[in-house]
């Protein structure tokens, strides 16, 4: 049976008149990744403040493994691991001294405690920098040890606060093969990303968040077909080059304003080579080309019409 | 796990810092034997205070030693707040008040280490107070009841600021507020309008608690005074803190 670790439903929150989050429904099954995705100031954060009693919603029913978020939140916050946006690991200590804070602030038992600790830097490849002060620490390490300290306890849903912004890819994907680590022994991950590869890439069901409402929510595949696929762009010097290519390409889309022409496909050397050809043939020369693969904005742009905008956060 | 022994990790805690970032400690303990220096051996025999100066300054310098602890309450507490740790500990099933009780009982021992390193400079300096043993377990009742009123006070102005380069400046009024008490010099030898200023705000009671316990007679018209300001600051402190940590995500 499948039951639901985290269902939202009808969720509101505004700060003074500023509406954040605008009737939020969502539902993550036991042992899923559920990723929210959304830009900068999408509301992204404030679901997960409310969703971990750090904040008060306004509206709407809250339940995490079954409790009330609102009048149970302290056995929501006995069955859940955060990891914020920001690393918030205590810099003044070493690595093994803040998961042995944890340690003793959670339900370990104390002669438990130096075993969970040397286990979590055994697996999170921390173990060499363990005596050192986390001040000394790279932007990967603080978050895997972010990451460590959140599963001391062991929780069984877990929040991610975009957990790879500003990391270098090495690291994100490191990130990445620990989530799916966790999945597979079958905690449940909330993930907040603004990475449409993040989600794709680790995601069962994704929400797209944007100025505080669901714009869409679905797998992965089935958000793709929404959005427009790959496509190679061109760029000409004169209107009479772009309607000449127009004439040629028939299935193209103008955009006479950056005298350029979108062309649905593949991606593959083979149509390339084949579109070039064709441009060849009626000696039409293009002054740029590029082969475009979906974004977060093309995102944005299929679901809401906008282009994702920058609002401020908070 | 009850809520005492997670004050206790928080504790622990803090001493790790202090033991890893001894800068603050100095600041707390040196400045105010620094300022003792100065005023004795520099300004002492020009103020004409009735006793020895020494002896007049001590327990005023005492205050102020308990106030330069202060900012490094405020400055470590925002920083708690401000890198997210107290969020980490907020959505952990701890005990809600931990970290902050860690940081006033820190804070307080901080007083405590201070006041002793003071008092010891004094007695080189020829302090020679006329206190029975029960006048010195005033004069630490006292403090400790200051430094706890003034530590929940500290821990709201950290909570609440900004930053924390605000928080260190926010707690600024509290280490320049005994310059304009009965710390330094008595209140009836300041000029119009400072003096009033100086006779009715909290430290002056206190103070003058503090002198009464050291010279064996305390008066019961600065002892209940005092008394109620330090409670009536320890509240404010405790009901800010609490309500500014619950609010602020």
């Amino acid at each position: 049976m499948t039951s639901s670790a985290i269902a939202v439903s009808g969720l509101r929150k505004a700060y003074k008149d500023k509406v954040v989050l605008d009737g939020i429904d969502l539902d993550v099954p036991a042992g899923t990744i559920f990723s929210l995705l959304g830009p900068n100031g999408a509301g992204k954060t404030t679901t997960v403040n409310v969703l971990t009693t750090l904040v008060k919603a306004d509206g709407g029913t809250v339940r995490i493994a079954g409790h009330d978020a609102a009048t149970q939140a302290k056995a929501v916050r006995a069955a859940i691991g955060v990891t914020g946006q920001f690393a918030a690991v205590d810099e003044l200590l070493t690595g093994q001294e803040n998961l042995r804070l944890m340690v003793d602030l959670s339900q370990v038992p104390t002669r438990d405690g130096g075993r969970v600790v040397a286990e979590l830097l055994e697996r999170f490849d921390l173990t060499d920098s363990a005596q050192k002060p986390v001040s000394s620490y790279s932007g990967g390490m603080r978050r895997k040890l972010d990451l460590a300290m959140t599963l001391v306890g062991n929780p069984r849903i877990i929040f991610l606060d975009e957990p790879t912004t500003g990391l270098d890819p090495r690291s994100r994907r490191t990130m990445w093969s620990i989530i799916r680590d966790l999945v597979a022994d079958g905690v449940t991950i909330f993930l907040t990303t603004q990475y449409l590869e993040e989600a794709d890439q680790l995601a069962d069901r994704i929400a797209v968040l944007d100025q505080g409402r669901v714009v869409a929510q679905g797998t992965p595949d089935e958000l793709k077909r929404q959005i427009p696929g790959t496509h190679v762009r061109l760029r000409f010097t004169t209107v009479a080059e772009l309607d000449a290519a127009a004439r040629v390409l028939t299935d193209s889309t103008r955009d006479d304003e950056a005298l350029a022409l979108r062309v649905p496909s593949d991606g593959g050397t083979a149509s390339l080579r084949a579109l070039l050809d064709r441009l060849d043939e009626y000696a039409i020369t293009a002054e740029g080309f590029s082969v475009q693969t979906p974004d977060l904005d093309d995102v944005f742009l299929a679901l809401t019409g906008t282009r994702t905008q920058e609002v401020s956060a908070k | 796990m009850s809520a005492k022994s997670h004050s206790i990790v928080m504790l622990r805690r803090n001493f790790k810092h202090i033991a890893r970032n001894p800068t603050s400690v100095f600041n707390a303990v040196l400045m105010p034997i620094v300022i003792m220096l100065m005023f004795v051996y520099m300004f002492g025999d020009a103020f004409s205070v009735g006793v020895d100066y020494i002896d007049y300054a001590t327990p005023g310098l005492m205050l102020l030693a308990v106030c330069y602890g202060l900012g490094a309450t405020a400055t470590a507490v925002n920083s708690d707040m401000t890198k997210g740790i107290i969020n980490r500990f907020k959505v952990m099933h701890v005990s809600r008040g931990a970290v902050l009780t860690g940081h006033v009982v820190a804070s307080v021992l901080t007083n405590l280490v201070a006041i002793a390193a003071l008092v010891g400079v004094a007695f080189l300096l020829g302090f020679s107070p006329s206190a029975s043993l029960l006048g010195w377990l005033g004069v630490i009742g006292v403090i400790v009841l200051l430094g706890f009123a003034a530590g929940w006070l500290t821990v709201a102005l950290g909570l609440f600021a900004k930053s924390p380069e605000t928080a260190g400046l926010a707690s600024v009024p509290l280490v320049m507020l005994p310059f304009f008490s009965s710390a330094i010099v008595p209140a009836d030898k300041m000029g119009p309008g400072l003096r009033e200023f100086a006779q009715y705000q909290p430290f002056t009671p206190i103070i003058e608690t503090l002198r009464g316990f050291l010279n064996g007679t305390p008066s019961s018209g600065d002892v209940i005074p005092a008394l109620a300001w330090c409670v009536g600051i320890a509240l404010v402190g405790y009901l800010w803190a609490r309500s500014t940590f619950t609010k602020r995500a």
